[in-house]
């Protein structure tokens, strides 16, 4: 049976994670290429990095940060942010990512998810989605509306109709935020993650909202999410993906669990 | 996968020269993407041959993904002719299979999944039963002789996720990006010596 996934969500400005993880000795690390490796140590089933770099010159930086996250973590992790065209997303995909993710350039531009499903496969596709919820009316019959800008931008286009659209030009993954729960930690939009995760066959990763494990029990459960994002419940400490996955695994979710015995003996120098 | 070999202080070469493959002690044969363009680049450059005729020489061989479907004899994605060393056909998962909650199980199967051995084999060595891997894809191969399925994942239906006989052995899950079970198997398969 597959498992269901937790993904840390690191944000990248200029090569540095705007929201350090504050280990034991209280020491912020902004590397991000350090808090993949902690995180993929403690089991995360994937990783999503997103660049938030503003400067178009500076965007090479995070090639680098891609290139040597490539060499040090052994499961899959994708790269959201500043891509515009397929070319974008050749680099990031060549320098190492499995995944790209597109948000405002696929609503601003349709043809890029077919695009870069025809070249990459959609499995390399991700859709980022936006969402608010604006009640519903004639043009948002689900009552969720697409949203870009960091939600500035309100785009007359219906979330479900949106992502079935998404999946039907070769998306292969969802990842759904909502701009209503991102950063309360009052817990994941569980109504607009259903609605989305029931009514599409490709895999939505649930984001925005997340504070304590129980938030991520429901979204995985009543939410029918396939794998849950989360951010600042864990760069602060207060939670760990370890901690995380016995309290969900204690409440009857499939977890992989990352404590075997070949795992120890590969840490403790290549060999077996 | 080369970072993934290289991190085990193995050389790896990228390659599609059929010398340098000729060179090579051992192949790894991944692949993303569609059957149909993957077996006409393969066929325009005289690799589907190569690498059946490396296999006869008995060079272990490790097929990833699409590299484990097309060592198959025949794929249905755009009905597809493969390399022909395992017998078999590639088949689509059926889209309709549903989970206990009556959920439409999503496709592709994508994630972490366990394996069930059905027949030991020396790149298992150090795993643990419990120990998953990632997968991403929607058709999975069918060997047609049961003796050819090593380990077999369920995802609506049991179906084979390792495959192979002799020299060959092809995984439909990712090992370089399985974490640390991933780098076990990886690093067996760069010591395996097969009689």
């Amino acid at each position: 049976m597959l498992s269901k996934r937790i993904i840390p969500c690191l944000d990248v400005r200029e090569g540095k994670t705007t929201k350090g993880i504050k280990f034991k000795n209280n020491v912020d690390i902004g590397d991000p290429v350090e808090m993949a490796r902690f995180y993929y140590e403690q089991g995360a089933d994937e990783i999503v990095f997103y660049d938030i770099t503003a400067s178009h010159e500076k965007r090479d930086i995070m090639i680098d940060v891609v290139k040597q996250v490539a060499k040090t973590i052994f499961i899959p992790f994708s790269v959201g942010g500043g891509i515009r065209n397929v070319d974008d997303m050749r680099t990031v995909l060549l320098a190492g990512a499995e995944k790209i993710s597109v948000n405002s350039a696929a609503v601003l531009d349709p043809d890029i998810i077919s695009k870069g499903a025809k070249a990459f496969g959609s499995q390399c596709v991700v859709l980022g989605m936006d969402v608010k919820y604006v009640g519903k009316k004639n043009k948002i019959p689900s009552g969720y509306e697409i949203v870009i800008n960091g939600g500035r931008k309100h785009m007359g286009l219906d979330a479900l109709k949106w992502a079935q659209r998404a999946q039907a030009l070769g998306a292969g993954e969802i990842c759904l935020n909502s701009i209503d729960a991102d950063g309360m930690q009052q817990g994941y939009e569980l109504n607009l993650t259903s609605l989305i995760s029931k009514n599409v066959s490709i895999p939505v990763i649930a984001s925005g909202g997340a504070g304590k494990p129980e938030h991520l029990k429901d979204v995985l459960t009543k939410g029918k999410a396939d794998a849950a994002l989360i951010a600042s419940m864990v760069h602060y400490g207060t939670y760990t993906i370890p901690g995380m996955k016995k309290y969900l695994d204690s409440n009857g979710i499939k977890v992989r669990k990352t404590n075997s015995s070949a795992e120890e003996s590969l840490q403790n120098g290549n060999t077996l | 996968m080369a970072h993934a070999v290289s991190y085990l202080g193995f050389k790896a070469v990228i390659t599609s020269n059929i010398q340098e493959i000729n060179k090579a002690e051992r192949i790894i044969f991944p692949g993303v993407g569609a059957a149909g363009s993957a077996m006409k680049s393969l066929k325009s450059q005289s690799l589907d041959a190569a690498i059946k005729s490396e296999f006869v020489t008995g060079k272990p061989i490790l097929g990833i993904c699409l590299g484990t479907q097309i060592i198959m004899g025949h794929s249905n994605e755009n009905d597809t002719s493969c390399i022909g060393i395992i017998k078999g056909n590639v088949s689509p998962f059926d889209p309709n299979m549903r989970d206990e909650e009556d959920m439409i199980l999503k496709i592709p199967h994508m994630g972490w999944n366990s394996i069930q051995v059905k027949i030991d084999h020396p790149l298992f060595s150090g795993l643990k039963k419990e120990d998953e891997f990632y997968f991403v894809h929607s058709f999975y191969p069918a060997p047609e002789k049961k003796g050819d399925i090593i380990a077999s994942t369920s995802y609506g239906t049991p179906f084979p996720s390792v495959i192979g006989f002799d020299n060959i052995i092809a995984t439909q899950f990712h090992p370089e990006k399985s974490g640390k079970p991933g780098l076990t198997l990886l690093n067996n398969f760069c010591r395996w010596q097969p009689c």
